[in-house]
């Protein structure tokens, strides 16, 4: 493995996982000029990734799977010069599960309170915990043991847990996200329980089940735990306590409501972005246009960006780990498509530009600022 | 392989260069095991001395990756008795990346 990360502190650093291994773009905090740095990992799936910047330290976090010899989870703390693949394994099943990690979806450090915590999604649908940073994990037993488990179907994807949601102030509260199971939340840190009230199924007999949702991805500010918002396979949806309740959000204004990812500002609370596909069958971008839809009043009313996007044959379509907003204000904005586009804007979406082409396809985008 | 005062055999295992940086950088790996010596007793010991190897070719279940062959000379233990596969005296043991993936 080699290379390395050419950057320093307070630079934005934008982790680009591909089908094909992992890529880096960086640049200052003025998002103007960027550089390229990778692959690492070349010829593995690279699912999810993390730069974790807690503990006054620049941890890379990487979950790659070889089609051959399997998945695995590597750290470097040199920006990508070397990786340290503990022994023993760091993300496996205990031997009375039966089961075996097939991809690791999702690395999700933990608020500033906790900063040792790592979570980890992985597919079969579970959730691991780390405490030391992400050198080693344990399975959530509850969550593996919850009744609803043996009827969680896998969507598309697989049967994965992809988003984790941590409490900003290092509480017990923890929400997850498992397609096609639903949004799972736990208000005690031990007790887990189907959280998908108001979520319309078209695709199962009840028009509001329990669970069995196939939610893509669900995001939040960390300055309103309460407030969720949450792409469903059919319909965006806001919940205000944390996912007790849900409600329909943009299917007056967005032209369509299918689609993967949903980010939440990280410093304006009730501005979220969404990319909407045409539709379940046909999931690309809606009349061959990239367009970003933003709302600023919690999903009442939503505006289209595309100043810079491709308008004309962008057949496109962004997975639900595809899109990514960094922490500066206003938000620079991160897009990576299944075609191997990478598409930034500085400005909280008002303007974009392309800051990469022809990669491979692109899985998962996430960003963080260098400390 | 080789007799070894009949108290153990010898095994050369050869690995795949993908998996070399695992093993310490070499290209075969050399383990002594009591007879009979199967493929699945190869991997237990190959997985015992150098762990990285070892869950790159099993998952935590003990299954073995779908794209992952072993061969005992010319032959894939797939098609003989997979794990169970006796590995003869004198007989060359190879682990592979099938050609399959995308």
């Amino acid at each position: 493995m080699t290379g390395q990360i050419d950057a320093t502190a307070g630079d934005v650093v934008v982790l680009v996982g591909t089908t094909k291994g992992l890529f880096a773009l960086t640049a200052g905090p003025d998002r103007a000029r960027w550089a390229q740095a990778g692959p690492w990992f070349r010829g593995e799936e690279i699912y999810a990734a993390a730069l974790d910047t807690r503990h006054a330290r620049n941890r890379l976090l990487v979950g790659a799977t070889s089609s051959h010899w399997g998945p695995s989870v590597y750290r470097s703390d040199d920006l990508g010069a070397t990786w340290v693949e503990p022994e023993p394994e760091t993300l496996g099943f205990p031997d009375h599960t039966g089961a075996a990690v097939a991809h690791v979806w999702q690395l999700q450090p933990a608020g500033e309170g906790q900063p040792d915590v790592v979570y980890a999604g992985v597919e079969p649908a579970a959730l691991f915990r780390s405490d030391d940073g992400g050198v080693s994990f344990r399975l959530d037993e509850t969550l593996w043991n919850h009744e609803h488990r043996r009827q969680w179907q896998p969507g598309g994807g697989g049967l994965c847990l992809h988003t984790v949601i941590p409490d900003p102030d290092g509480g017990p509260r923890l929400g997850v996200a498992i397609s096609a199971a639903g949004f799972y939340r736990t208000l005690d840190g031990t007790t887990w329980e189907a959280a998908n009230a108001g979520i319309r199924a078209p695709f199962l007999p009840e028009p509001t089940p329990e669970f069995g949702q196939c939610v893509h991805k669900v995001d939040r500010h960390p300055s309103e735990p309460d407030t969720l918002f949450l792409q469903h396979h059919w319909g965006v949806y806001r919940s205000d306590d944390f996912g007790g309740q849900w409600r329909e959000i943009g299917a007056d204004d967005l032209p369509s409501t299918f689609g993967f990812p949903v980010v939440a500002d990280p410093n304006h609370p009730g501005t979220a972005y969404v990319l909407p596909l045409t539709s379940d069958e046909f999931r690309c971008t809606p009349d061959a246009r990239l367009r970003v839809y933003r709302t600023t009043d919690g999903g009442d009313t939503w505006q289209a960006l595309e100043q810079g996007l491709p308008q004309e044959n962008a057949w496109l379509t962004v997975l639900r780990d595809g899109f990514a907003a960094d922490a500066f204000d206003p938000a620079g904005l991160y897009v990576g498509t299944r075609t191997g586009d990478v598409f930034a804007s500085p400005d909280a979406g008002a303007s974009w530009r392309e800051l990469a082409r022809h990669l491979p396809p692109v899985l998962c985008v996430k960003t963080a600022v260098l400390r | 392989m080789r007799q070894d005062g009949g108290a153990s055999l010898k095994v050369v295992v050869r690995l795949a260069s993908a998996l070399r940086p695992h093993a310490g950088g070499a290209p075969a790996v050399d383990l002594d095991l009591p007879p009979p010596v199967t493929v699945g007793a190869v991997i237990d010991a190959l997985a015992a001395a150098h762990p990285a190897v070892g869950r790159r070719l099993r998952d935590e279940a003990g299954a073995m990756r779908r794209h992952v062959n072993v061969f005992v000379g010319a032959d894939n233990a797939r098609d003989l008795d997979d794990l169970r596969t006796v590995v003869p005296e004198g007989a060359d043991v190879a682990v592979l990346p099938a050609v399959s993936g995308g």
